[in-house]
């Protein structure tokens, strides 16, 4: 751990906060129907966009016609995003000339990637079992992967709206229109953004054309040794079990091209998080420069910081809306020291073997498998606690070269239900689902009525609460266990052996269900037995959660205000803040301690002791 | 049934909007304002030759040349066309056994060599990180300087001149960029044949 290091996170702390209330502010009058300063302009648009589609702007919707809108749009949509995919071979703007995605052409049969990535990426989840570089047409990026991007993401911040709409309402049976939400929220909020940011990342070198790959020749050409394949794509072993080499002459480099940086934009924006390439923002023509990584670890949190300012604003309780965030700032702290330490501290097993990882003026030192020299360790570890308080899932280092603990902050942050700051819109929905059971409780401990800001929380609201809470680990739980216990299913799909194993598997179902889209990323998951399941995972992840989400939302609109007295309560204050973290870590602790204590804390035991698998 | 036929009307309109109009438009201005980065800042020799993108690693084994990071991506490494990490977990013997042979490699072709800086013999998250650490580059001064037939302090004032600190002055880490360095040093110093 550096000075320097220490200055980088403050300074991306300070800016975080610096931007939180003017985002709020200017989200609080995009929902409200308030003119901004992008009216003149983009007014014009969003009304076209309802005479094309036939919305009417002034209707308003109950929860449950607010949900199927929800559903509809998912459904027709991701239908969509298929079709695109499957069809891209015989659709404009493929210059490499790809094939439709789980077309004939693959050699191990009908692996459902298309489905996968469809399901993957209506959920704002990005979770991404094929190659992108290899597999996505320029078509596909644009119009199927990152408008889904936009389109996902919109979803997010109109369910949080509407669920602060269904706090702050009294006595009201409706909670907005969906289809103005989702249209404001692409139209005012995210496009705008987008479009500065994706300039200025061009300006940091991330590429943004529609040419074919070039071709370079190499400098110093190589001759190297790689493992021998069937025409299958297997690698071929020799009778006593080694695998068979031969050597390959190495004279050019294909480097691939593309509309990088609109996507990026909104990736990191919109929390997404899916890669146009397949080393996501480590790659180069993803992330060039130190500022483009700021940028980019900024616009993971922007949306999400802003929302809680929103959400005071809006329920007309600011400092309730600080009192959130600032469980935010102390979970967030927590996870991003416990990785700085874990990973700056570096393999000891590589100290042994000659290799000086220790920090100085010229080198970052560390555990650098996995990371870029151009990030090092504190821009590394900040965007991996980042990437997963929120449900991005963009990766700038592999998560799954981490040390044991270094790994367990990302995998912990997403358990925790991605509630530090969060995904747009479902991480500050997310946040007050453990809101209202920590009023629940801190009203059971004084024996009265709980209530959140004037509304009193009844049985249907904690039901719906815990329901949101038990689909989450339970879903998790059961398609890792499953996976776990037969190799035709899931374990002999693992790069690593050991523990670390059992992480991989489980990370990639707690990424999925969480829709953050990060991996352990080792793991093959492009098969069907993966590809089916995460499918699933991430469909129950989203959908599920967010009926619950609803019909909460729903429940407490239609409530009468009762006055605060003296057993209120009060939900603005540090004692709330200090009982919603620990109600947090408390419920995610319980659930899945069992699972870390046999992944990567018994791998950091294993590693102190030298072991390897 | 009607807000079928709206998400299905609203997924036509915004689908052209955010997944044609605006990549399309921001193509558009990247192409005109940035034109060299936002087509991946290629080097290209006189002829027109394309040898690299200054963004992008290259494999370099001749000892002549200061050698980059170890590459994942791709079956032989270095290709641009499938980026990856090796995803190697902390307690994987692959992982050692690859750190070995690289360290005993690294330390027999530059004698007198003592650790090894850890970037050096570390695969990259993308497998193509176009950088090393100073502390790498320092490393390898002797052997280039001996291959290239001149002084060490010659080979450092060029390793100098490809040094890029921190961006500002405090973000990020302090980088040396591998392929612009061996570019610059075959045209300043060529190799003796």
């Amino acid at each position: 751990m550096t000075a320097n290091g220490w200055l980088q996170i403050l300074f991306f702390l300070a800016v975080i906060l610096a931007i939180t209330k003017p985002m709020g502010l200017f989200i609080t009058h995009v929902f409200g129907g308030e003119r901004t300063f992008l009216h003149p302009v983009l007014r014009p648009v969003e009304r076209l966009i309802y005479r094309l589609t036939g919305v009417d702007e002034s209707r308003e919707m109950r929860w449950t016609e607010y949900a199927a809108g929800v559903l509809l749009f998912s459904l027709v949509s991701m239908l969509l995003l298929y079709l695109i995919q499957r069809l891209q071979g015989v659709l404009p703007f493929n210059p490499q000339e790809l094939p439709g995605v789980d077309s004939s052409a693959s050699s191990t049969g009908f692996v459902a990637s298309a489905f996968n990535t469809s399901a993957s990426f209506t959920t704002n989840t990005n979770w991404q079992s094929y190659v992108p570089e290899t597999t996505m047409s320029y078509l596909t990026q644009m119009a199927g992967l990152a408008y889904h991007n936009f389109a996902s993401a919109a979803v997010g911040i109109s369910l949080a709206v509407a669920f602060i709409r269904g706090v702050a309402r009294r006595e009201s049976g409706t909670i907005g229109n969906f289809w103005v939400d989702f249209v404001r929220a692409n139209l005012y909020v995210l496009l705008p953004l987008c479009f500065v940011f994706a300039l200025l990342l061009v300006s940091q070198g991330v590429v943004q054309n529609l040419r074919p790959y070039d071709t370079a020749k190499l400098v110093d050409p190589q001759t190297v040794e790689v493992e021998r394949k069937d025409a299958a794509g297997n690698v071929l072993t020799n009778p006593d079990g080694t695998t068979q080499k031969e050597t390959q002459h190495v004279n050019e480099q294909t480097i691939a091209q593309g509309p990088v940086a609109s996507q990026e934009a909104i990736k990191m924006l919109g929390t997404n998080g899916g890669g146009f390439f397949n080393a996501n923002s480590a790659h180069p023509f993803e992330n060039p420069t130190p500022f483009s990584n700021f940028l980019e670890m900024i616009a993971i949190f922007a949306i999400g910081a802003g929302l809680t300012y929103t959400l005071g604003r809006m329920t007309g309780s600011q400092r309730h809306g600080w009192a959130v965030l600032a469980a935010m700032v102390v979970l967030f702290l927590a996870g991003l020291v416990t990785a700085y330490w874990a990973e700056a501290r570096g393999n000891p097993i590589l100290t042994r073997g000659g290799v000086d990882q220790s920090a100085s003026a010229v080198q970052s030192g560390g555990n650098m498998e996995g990371k870029e020299v151009r990030f090092g360790i504190a821009n590394s570890v900040l965007f991996a606690t980042a990437t997963t308080d929120a449900s991005c899932g963009a990766v700038n280092s592999m998560h799954d070269s981490y040390t044991p603990l270094g790994g367990m902050v990302p995998l912990t942050n997403i358990m925790l239900g991605e509630i530090i700051f969060g995904g747009v819109g479902s991480g500050l929905y997310g946040m007050l689902i453990f809101v209202i059971l920590s009023v629940f409780i801190a009203g059971l401990m004084v024996g009265r009525t709980p209530e959140y800001l004037g509304k009193k929380i009844e049985s249907y609201d904690v039901k719906m609460a815990m329901l949101y809470v038990l689909i989450f680990p339970l879903l998790i739980l059961a398609f890792a266990g499953v996976s776990v216990i037969s190799p035709s299913f899931g374990s002999s799909q693992l790069n690593n052996a050991g523990p670390h194993g059992l992480s991989e598997i489980l990370y990639a179902f707690t990424s999925a269900t969480g829709n953050n889209g990060s991996a352990f990323a080792g793991i093959s998951a492009n098969t069907l037995w993966y590809n089916t399941t995460i499918g699933f995972a991430t469909l129950f992840g989203r959908f599920m959660m967010i009926v619950p989400v609803l019909a909460v939302a729903g429940n407490l609109a239609r409530k009468k205000v009762v006055p605060p007295s003296l057993g209120t309560f009060p939900v603005t204050t540090p004692l709330f803040s200090t009982l919603l973290v620990s109600v947090i870590l408390i419920v995610g602790a319980l659930t899945f301690f069992p699972a870390l204590s046999l992944g990567p804390i018994v791998e950091h035991l294993l590693m102190s002791a030298g072991k390897t698998f | 049934m009607k807000n079928l036929i709206t998400a299905t009307l609203m997924t036509i309109v915004t689908t052209i909007l955010f997944g044609l109009l605006y990549p399309l438009v921001i193509t558009g201005l990247a192409q005109v304002i940035f034109p060299d980065k936002a087509n991946g800042q290629l080097i290209k020799r006189a002829d027109g030759t394309v040898i690299g993108s200054r963004l992008i690693e290259q494999p370099f084994s001749s000892p002549g040349y200061f050698h980059s990071r170890p590459s994942a991506a791709g079956a032989a490494g270095y290709d641009a066309g499938a980026s990856s990490g090796s995803n190697y977990g902390p307690t994987n013997q692959k992982l050692f056994d690859r750190v070995k042979a690289d360290v005993e490699k690294l330390q027999a072709d530059n004698p007198g060599a003592r650790l090894v800086p850890v970037d050096l013999v570390t695969t990259s998250g993308s497998g193509l990180d176009p950088h090393v650490s100073p502390a790498s580059a320092e490393f390898q001064v002797p052997r280039v300087a001996r291959e290239r037939g001149v002084s060490e302090d010659e080979i450092r004032r060029v390793v100098a001149t490809h040094t890029e600190g921190r961006q500002f002055g405090f973000l990020g880490e302090p980088v040396v960029n591998v392929l612009e360095l061996n570019l610059d040093l075959d045209e300043k110093m060529p190799m003796r044949k």
